[in-house]
Formats: structure tokens, C-alpha cells, sequence
């Protein structure tokens, strides 16, 4: 899978990208994670805000930018696309 | 009778019963400040961003640009635009995506600015803060003075034509229409509990460093170390703060500490207002951020303007805050 952080370049966004390079590690998730400054995809997915993280394409809404909500959000997008076998969360997802 | 007599009635007991200091000393005066003004400005914080975030469920960015984009009024549609940027959250991290997608669902540019301007300078947190360390009128006339800049500096920059000056490829982005998302009031009431912790978790530290140099002068004499440079007689306080202000970045809550010590050491009230809104409305790590949309002149400009509106606020408060 492909996960893509967008962002305008801000703290936040930097933080983002950190949390979900370390979700991504811990979890031994098989993804692809990109950081792109590119604020236009943003606005074509029909978002106004940044920064934005994408998995397949697709926008994935997140409660904050925690490491916590953000290990939810992409195991959750894991558990869907392989039936729970490759997520390790411990249930948690 | 006053709303926050049971919190002073508290104070009072928490402050000369159990931890026996004796009232009307300078000590006593001090703790007694801290442990009511922090407690007062904790709950207003609570109760008005709870408040703000349940109006603010209904005011979306996807739905304020629609209803930007129609409204038909020149100098209203400015008004509209710095009004809904009290209610919007903002980090700077979202200036850019914000300003392609107004440009985009085809709010006029000055409009767009109004917005842009209102939304850093000018929030709840703001105004809770000012209201709880110098009281209500302060804090209005912040408010008030705040939309008028931005209001007149979008109007402004509406009237210079400057479409020229925004990068090309903004006009080129086309918007998959994102599927609205509908709230019950249920889903508005937990987005506005959710809202109000996480600000108040990321805001209280600065409220109680405020407050506690509010209390240390007001306890013991208090300095007038500033009256000679920044006080209302000195005619280039104002632009100077404003100078000063232009590379600082922070959030309202995070000058308002600074601004604090500065009026308790002598600084006067519109000099102090000038330099918070220049910390808030004019950072130049937005103005960085902005260039990947606006051409350096569009930004310069846009910088003169909000500065001379800023600038003339300060002047004005000096004058009429004697």
C-alpha cells in the first residue's frame, strides 16, 4: 500500500509524517510512505485543510495527529484490505 | 452581583484560611490573584471555546466558500469573511490549501483576504484571554478593532486588482467535489467537547505563566521600566512593537503571557494590542509558506496593508486609552 502525507511544509505536518513513518515501523505494516509539499493534491481531493494523510489514494480523517490516532487510522485501513490477518495492533484497531 | 464572586469567595478562603497568609499583604494579594484569575480564565476558556466550536461545526470551510462565493455585497462580503474567521480555527499549516480553495469555488481575492487576515488575529482564545486579564472592554475592542482591519485591508486589496500577482497554476486546480459530511447534534456536541480539551490541554501552561506574572505585579509595585520607551508618549512605540512583532510567530495564547508583562512594565494598551496582532496576522513564516500561491509583491503588499491598519489600531487605542 501507498501512504502519502500532504502538507504545506508546517510543524505539523512534519510531526505527521514522524508518526506515521513510526506506526509504519512498529507495526511492520508493507507501505510505502511518502512526505509531499505538493498543496494542490489538498485542494483536489476537495480538502481545505493541511496537513492531509492519504492511503491509496484515498483521504483518511483523523482525530489528531497523535501517534495513537494515527496507528488507528492506518490499521484500520489495514485490517479492511486484508481481512485483520496482517494487522498487529492487538485488537486494538 | 458578579458571575465570579463564588471563585473570589474560594480564593479568599483557599488563600487566608487554609494556607494562612495574611490579606492585604503584597504576598497575599499575589496568591490570591493567581488562584482567582486562573481558575476564572480556565472555566471561560472552557465554556466559550465549547461554545465557539459548537457554532464553528456549522460553519465548514467547504461551506463558508460556497457562501463566500455568492454573496454579492462588496464591503459585507469582507465583513463576512473576517466575521467567519473569529469562529475558524487556523494554523498556518492551512493558509495555502484554504486560499486555492476559496480562489477556486471563486471568492473574490479581497474577500479571500479578509479571511485569510480575521482568522490568525482574531479568535476565542483571544478574547477570553484579554477578557480575564485586563477585562471585557479590552477584549472588545480587540475584536472589533481586529475584524475592522481585516474587513478594510481585504476590501483594500479587492479594489487593487491584484489577481495578477497569484501564482498561475491556483487558477488551473480543479476540486473533486467531497462528499459533505452531515452532523447530528450529537456528532456537534462531541466534536465540540473533543475541541475544547485538546485547547485547553495545549493552552493552560500559558495561561497560568500569564497569570502568574500578572500576579507578581499585581502583588508588589509594579514597573514602570517601560513607561519611557513604550509608553503612550513615545510616537514610535507603535510601529516599532509592530516591527518587532514581524519575525515572532506565535498563537494569541502564546503572546498574551509577553503582552502581559509588557503592560504591567509600563507599555501602553494600544502599543501592547499592535504588537499581538502583528505577532498573530503578520508572521513571517506564513509569509513564507504563502509564497508557494502569491508572488513576493502580492505578499509585500498584503504586509503594508494589514501593517498600516495595525499600525493606525495602535495609534488610535493610545490615543483614546488614557
Amino acid at each position: 500500500m501507498r501512504i502519502s502525507v500532504f502538507g504545506s511544509g508546517c510543524a505539523t505536518c512534519k510531526k505527521l509524517h514522524e508518526s506515521v513513518l513510526k506506526v509504519v515501523k512498529n507495526e511492520k505494516i508493507d507501505a510505502e510512505v511518502e512526505y509531499s509539499t505538493d498543496v494542490t493534491k489538498i485542494v483536489e481531493l476537495g480538502l481545505m485543510h493541511s496537513p492531509v494523510l492519504v492511503v491509496d489514494g484515498k483521504p483518511v480523517e483523523l482525530k489528531s495527529n497523535s501517534e495513537k490516532d494515527v496507528k488507528e487510522a492506518i490499521c484500520e485501513k489495514v485490517g479492511k484490505k486484508s481481512n485483520n490477518k496482517s494487522c498487529s495492533c492487538g485488537g486494538r484497531c | 452581583m458578579d458571575i465570579f464572586a463564588p471563585i473570589q469567595w474560594f480564593a479568599d478562603w483557599l488563600v487566608y484560611v487554609i494556607f494562612n497568609v495574611k490579606k492585604g499583604t503584597p504576598l497575599g494579594n499575589t496568591v490570591n490573584f493567581f488562584v482567582y484569575d486562573t481558575i476564572k480564565i480556565l472555566l471561560l476558556l472552557a465554556v466559550i471555546i465549547y461554545v465557539v466550536s459548537l457554532i464553528r461545526s456549522y460553519f465548514p470551510p467547504e461551506k463558508t466558500k460556497k457562501f463566500l462565493s455568492k454573496a454579492k455585497f462588496p464591503i459585507l462580503n469582507n465583513l463576512l469573511a473576517a466575521l467567519v474567521g473569529i469562529v475558524t480555527p487556523f494554523c498556518s499549516c492551512s493558509a495555502v490549501p484554504l486560499f486555492i480553495g476559496f480562489v477556486e469555488a471563486g471568492v473574490p481575492l479581497g474577500v479571500t483576504f479578509s479571511f485569510l487576515i480575521s482568522a490568525p488575529m482574531v479568535n476565542e482564545i483571544a478574547l477570553v484571554l484579554l477578557w480575564g486579564l485586563f477585562g471585557w472592554k479590552i477584549a472588545l475592542i480587540y475584536i472589533v478593532s481586529g475584524v475592522a482591519i481585516a474587513t478594510v485591508a481585504g476590501w483594500i486589496m479587492g479594489k487593487l486588482k491584484l489577481e495578477k500577482w497569484v501564482e498561475e497554476f491556483v487558477y488551473k486546480v480543479k476540486i473533486k467535489q467531497a462528499d459533505e459530511k452531515k452532523l447530528t447534534i450529537k456528532g456537534r456536541a462531541e466534536y465540540a467537547k473533543k475541541y475544547m480539551i485538546d485547547i485547553v490541554k495545549s493552552v493552560w501552561v500559558y495561561v497560568v505563566i500569564g497569570v502568574a506574572i500578572g500576579a507578581v505585579m499585581h502583588g508588589y509595585a509594579p514597573n514602570d521600566l517601560l513607561v519611557k520607551y513604550a509608553g503612550p508618549n513615545n510616537f514610535f512605540a507603535v510601529p516599532l512593537a509592530v516591527l518587532v512583532g514581524i519575525p515572532l510567530y506565535s498563537n494569541a495564547a502564546g503572546t498574551i503571557p509577553i503582552v502581559s508583562v509588557l503592560i504591567a512594565k509600563g507599555m501602553a494598551m494600544g502599543t501592547a494590542l499592535a504588537f499581538m496582532m502583528a505577532v498573530t496576522a503578520l508572521s513571517l513564516p506564513e509569509f513564507i509558506i504563502l509564497k508557494k500561491v502569491l508572488k513576493p509583491k502580492l505578499i509585500a503588499t498584503y504586509a503594508a496593508i494589514v501593517g498600516a491598519g495595525i499600525i493606525f489600531t495602535g495609534y488610535f487605542f493610545n490615543f483614546i486609552i488614557r
